[in-house]
């Protein structure tokens, strides 16, 4: 007789526990052949007002860190996928991907991450400078983390687009609330695993699964959410989310490119600030 | 209320210093400068613009419609997509040298206008105003063949016509801000003065066309709210740029959500000035004036909140209220005035209100025994103590010559209440020890902090806010991002 699997519960991660959704309510996760791969947890408004909370108070210790560490951090997330790689691609593979292009989009994932992981400490001499006033002055411009940002990730790819719109935005030390995609979240949930084992503080990255037409009006308008990216939604759920993402004049970035990596998409959720100091004796 | 200590003889006082105004002309009427040529508007419509410190009307000004807003958007296409579009950098950077320098030369009759139309103190128009507006387009036109050089990785391209929307407190300092780091990147612009300042940038305009800049490249559209909106809200413009009340600057936002067009705001503030125990004093205290009464308070990041420690609030407050006393409120043009007239009517009746609302609340006013004008907009510099964080004079853009007092016992207090308003614009820090400021400069929500410093800019120094002073750049290599084609648009 051959043994009876052990199935895991599909839950959310948020301040770097995992909780279902205080609702009760799932749905089901389907493969390309729409076949149930497993239920996920329906993440409700107050699920997300507990994530938007808990990136707030984890985000000044984030930023804190030394850039240094921010990019150990960051290379730590690139190892654990890679270490994870075989379930990983096994997961992109029934959102339809052949097993090529799903160990590929794996592999795309963990060198992104190295990428960015890399950035942490060099963003930062490539993004500002010092000013040559015309006057006895020092004066210095350099990026800092806008605080919280909310993410819709994009439906697919599934865990690049993820890795890509997550990644430019806590490497300078904000940190995120994200919708996962709604149809392909598996490789998201197990993404948030694998963070939980990276040394990533608790509450840098929170991970919402969902409908993503119902998370995101309350992720644009929540007055605590300084920025948001809003790549994964359609046109018009991105058009009255940005407009309502006006009421704190949030910084919102769409449309992005899910296979797309730039320094400057860090530069997408950073306030250049200015200090001024006379020169004397 | 606490009694000034006696500060000068009450008989003694300056002799007037009136700035003569003869080298400035001004038109019975103004047109819409589009395509190179100023023109009726087809709205037949002109409002009238009056001297702040007179009441006296200067002259009529066009009222731009949406089809004269058509117009100069498709000047400033055709212009996009012809002669200026193809322009090498350094062709176009000739131009802006050129500008820059004839703007010097006509640096006081330029001052003088502004005075004349905006109440500012002719000592500022002419030292602050007017040399940094040249100063931006001298920075900018070294940019405009240099591009390739500013974004590591990035071809620069320009987005193509901007439309911009600039406010009354700093009319041609604004104007540069805007059109120089526009032109440079090789965009063309239709830019909408303020209402109640329309003057300079019309003299500008004239400047531009004797300067030989093809028509279309920069068009002046003048008119009131309404003209901004359809200046922002035209589908053919690609690039918006505002400065102004972060009210509007939300509406901008909303009216612009889904269109794909650029945004950059420069909104309000509520600056702190913070205060250590350890400060160079007497410096602190002409830090703290500069920061609220430069140009009658009327500074987004006016350092309108003062933090001072606890164990020198009451020493630091009699010097400051020493201070008050010897500004000098009154006629713009004369060359001691500290303190101008307030911008209009309407500007002067919403301080009243703020300081009425913060009366109403329980803080307790000071101001100088000053005499005023008896016609014109005015108000004495104001000063409240025992305000409460939750005070709208604590919270609130007054915008005016009112400075709401606090107090703090730890850095960590002082940082926790600087940040406490949705604004992030400014701050200021005055203390001898540097590792707190650079403890204190690293905390402060703000996207300009000055240290034992205040309100000083620079057209190579970035200047811009946080959360909901808006977001963006002007000056410096970040401003340019705001004007080019890059991965971050």
């Amino acid at each position: 007789m051959s043994r009876v699997a052990v199935r895991k519960t599909h839950k959310l991660y948020i301040g770097g526990a995992f909780p279902r959704s205080e609702s009760g309510r799932s749905y089901p996760a389907l493969d390309a052949s729409g076949e149930v791969v497993a239920r996920v947890a329906w993440a409700s408004r107050k699920d997300l007002r507990d994530a938007v909370r808990a990136a707030r108070s984890a985000q000044p210790g984030w930023a804190g860190r030394t850039a240094f560490n921010r990019g150990q951090i960051l290379y730590r997330i690139a190892e654990m996928i890679e270490d994870r790689a075989a379930t990983f691609a096994e997961q992109v593979a029934r959102t339809g991907a052949s097993a090529a292009d799903a160990a590929a989009e794996v592999e795309r994932a963990v060198d992104s991450a190295v990428w960015y992981a890399g950035w942490a400490d060099k963003f930062a001499q490539v993004h500002g400078n010092l000013n040559p006033v015309a006057g006895p002055f020092f004066n210095i411009s350099a990026p800092e983390p806008t605080g919280v940002i909310g993410v819709v990730a994009p439906a697919q790819p599934s865990l690049l687009g993820l890795i890509h719109r997550m990644l430019p935005v806590i490497v300078s030390g904000n940190t995120a609330v994200v919708v996962a995609s709604e149809p392909w979240p598996i490789p998201a949930v197990s993404l948030s695993e694998v963070l939980a084992t990276s040394d990533l503080p608790g509450g840098v990255v929170n991970l919402l699964t969902g409908p993503v037409a119902e998370l995101t009006p309350f992720l644009a308008g929540h007055m605590d959410v300084d920025g948001i990216d809003l790549t994964g939604a359609g046109t018009e759920l991105a058009t009255t989310a940005a407009s309502s993402a006006a009421e704190n004049v949030k910084r919102v970035v769409a449309g992005r490119d899910p296979l797309d990596r730039s320094p400057y998409f860090i530069a997408d959720f950073v306030e250049t600030k200015t200090v001024w100091h006379p020169k004397g004796l | 209320m606490a009694q000034p200590p006696a500060v000068r003889d009450k008989d003694w006082d300056y002799l007037p210093s009136a700035q003569t105004a003869e080298m400035v002309s001004i038109d019975d009427r103004y047109g819409l400068y589009i395509d190179g040529k100023f023109r009726a508007p087809r709205s037949r419509r002109y409002q009238e613009t009056i001297n702040p410190a007179t009441e006296e009307p200067i002259a009529r000004v066009a009222e731009a419609g949406a089809r004269d807003v058509d117009l100069a958007v498709s000047a400033a296409r055709t212009a996009f997509a012809g002669e200026w579009g193809r322009m090498g950098g350094g062709e176009r950077a000739k131009y802006l040298f050129r500008i820059a320098r004839m703007l010097q030369e006509r640096s006081r009759e330029f001052a003088v206008l502004e005075t004349i139309d905006g109440g500012k103190p002719i000592k500022e128009a002419r030292d602050i105003d007017l040399p940094l507006a040249a100063a931006h387009f001298f920075y900018y036109a070294g940019w405009a063949d240099k591009l390739e050089y500013a974004f590591a990785g990035v071809k620069p391209e320009p987005l193509g016509v901007a439309g911009q929307v600039i406010p009354w407190n700093f009319p041609m300092l604004m104007l540069a801000w805007k059109v120089a780091p526009a032109l440079a990147a090789g965009n063309t612009v239709v830019l909408k003065p303020a209402e109640t300042t329309p003057l300079t940038a019309l003299l500008f305009a004239s400047l531009t066309a004797e300067a030989g800049l093809p028509p279309g490249v920069l068009n002046i559209v003048t008119g009131a709210g309404r003209t901004g909106a359809a200046v922002v809200e035209h589908p053919g413009v690609d690039k918006v740029a505002f400065t102004g009340s972060t009210a509007v600057g939300k509406g901008i936002q909303r009216a612009l959500a889904g269109t794909g067009k650029k945004l950059t705001l420069e909104l309000g503030g509520k600056g702190a000035h913070v205060i250590f125990d350890d400060a160079p004093i007497d410096q602190a205290v002409e830090g703290v004036i500069n920061g609220i009464f430069f140009n009658q308070g009327h500074v987004c990041c006016a350092g309108s909140r003062l933090f001072v420690q606890e164990n020198i609030h009451d020493h630091f407050l009699d010097k400051l209220r020493n201070r008050l006393g010897t500004l000098r409120v009154g006629d713009p043009l004369d060359k001691n005035t500290d303190i101008g007239a307030i911008n209009s009517a309407e500007q002067l009746q919403r301080i009243e209100g703020l300081v009425s609302a913060g009366l109403e609340e329980g803080a307790e006013l000071y101001q100088p025994d000053c005499a005023l004008p008896a016609r014109g907009f005015y108000f004495r510099p104001t000063l409240f103590t025992g305000v409460a964080q939750s005070h709208r004079i604590a919270q609130e853009e007054i915008f005016g010559p009112v400075l709401s007092v606090m107090s703090f016992r730890t850095p960590a207090e002082a940082v926790e209440k600087a940040n406490n308003t949705p604004y992030g614009l400014s701050a200021g820090v005055w203390t001898t020890k540097g590792s707190r400021i650079l403890w204190m400069a690293d905390r402060l929500r703000a996207g300009v902090v000055w240290a034992n410093t205040y309100n000083k800019f620079d057209p190579a120094s970035p200047f811009g806010g946080y959360r909901e002073s808006g977001f963006g750049r002007e000056g410096g290599r970040h401003g340019l991002a705001a004007y080019l084609k890059g991965p971050w648009s």
